[in-house]
């Protein structure tokens, strides 16, 4: 019984641990790509004839921002039903 | 997938996410690893097999079909081929320019081959997740990861290849002076020499390790998705419905997730070897 009880604790801790880890990268993700977005619509409205060159820097760094949240998905993905 | 008749979806992932690896088991002798601890066993000199075929077939279907068209070359009208591959060759330049400020006839090649390589390579992606394994399981091969980009040896060994390039001409460029200076000078002069010294390293070195594991967490994180939808398909009618759809949404995504993964790593590195080749007075 003192086995059982540690053993779903043992799988509660790690269920909440990939839920914080899929939940903190979708924020910090989304704050991020929401201020480059942003951010671009200006730079469109304001001088619309850069709109691809400021596309294309926008994909970039958009890239580049994704990086961390999704390798934290996929971690957390792997914890909660591989691991 | 393996043959056994109580398959958990635990066992399915794992098996998904296990390359074949060729190596020196202590006891067994050279072999191919049964699962993923015996492939641990293994150590550094342990080949995983499928991550390499599958690379150098990719690449290798890349040097030959840009070869054959690049031979077959026309000034006249030409054909689909041929305007393909130009408006590759010009995208690719188009970026090197706009990017590269110095003088390097490597760059753009170099650049042209990974864009088009770790391209290949992701959308290894895009076909279903058990369709190669199957293949190779008819042949009597127990692991089969499709992606080499999956895989951080690959993504490690491209980002280790640009490592060493930024490396080489660092100090060609600069000098062996000039690059540590430029290693030890900045930012705060040379009176803070050991704090500009593990700032800079750590620059330096944070290039590679995040020029590899972007690539390597994006495709991980697109194929751990693609196996979980899969694993839906054993779960009756509607699920199974839902799954199809849930595929085929995660796929049309994905297409951008893999170019802009493979255009990311190609811009990056035109960036490192623009850094490498500026001097610093």
């Amino acid at each position: 019984m003192e086995l059982e009880a540690a053993q779903a604790f043992a799988m509660a801790i790690k269920f909440i641990g990939a839920g914080l880890m899929l939940g903190l990268g979708a924020v910090g993700a989304g704050v991020g790509i929401g201020v480059l977005g942003g951010r671009f619509l200006e730079g469109a409205a304001r001088q619309p004839e850069l709109i691809p060159m400021l596309r294309t820097q926008f994909f970039i760094v958009m890239g580049l921002v994704d990086a961390l949240p999704v390798i934290a998905i996929a971690m957390g993905l792997y914890l909660m039903f591989a691991a | 997938m393996s043959s056994s008749a109580t398959l958990t979806s635990q066992a399915y992932i794992q098996h998904h996410l296990t390359n074949l690896t060729f190596g020196y088991l202590p006891g067994h002798g050279w072999g191919f690893a049964h699962d993923a601890e015996q492939a641990a066993q293994m150590g550094l000199w342990a080949i995983n097999v499928d991550t390499m075929a599958v690379a150098l077939i990719l690449g290798g279907l890349f040097a030959w079909f840009f070869k054959r068209v690049a031979d077959r070359v026309s000034a006249g009208v030409p054909g689909g081929a041929q305007n393909f591959v130009e408006w590759v060759v010009e995208f690719v330049d188009e970026n090197v320019r706009g990017s590269f400020s110095g003088k390097n006839p490597l760059v753009a090649p170099l650049a042209l081959t990974i864009f088009c390589w770790v391209l290949l390579m992701n959308l290894m992606d895009l076909l279903p997740v058990d369709l190669l394994p199957w293949l190779a399981g008819m042949v009597g091969v127990s692991h089969l990861k499709a992606v080499p980009t999956t895989d951080p040896n690959a993504t490690f060994g491209m980002a280790l290849v640009v490592f060493g390039l930024v490396l080489y001409y660092s100090f060609k460029i600069k000098g062996v002076g000039g690059f540590l200076g430029e290693l030890t000078l900045q930012p705060f002069g040379k009176w803070g020499m050991p704090a500009n010294l593990v700032l800079e390293g750590i620059s330096l070195i944070s290039k590679p390790v995040s020029l590899a594991l972007r690539l390597f967490g994006n495709m991980y994180a697109g194929e751990m998705i693609f196996i979980l939808i899969a694993i839906m398909y054993g779960g009756g009618i509607i699920l199974g419905a839902t799954a199809g759809v849930l595929q085929f949404v995660w796929a049309v995504f994905h297409i951008l997730i893999i170019t802009l993964q493979a255009f990311i790593f190609m811009v990056l590195t035109i960036v490192y070897l623009d850094m490498a080749h500026q001097e610093h007075h």
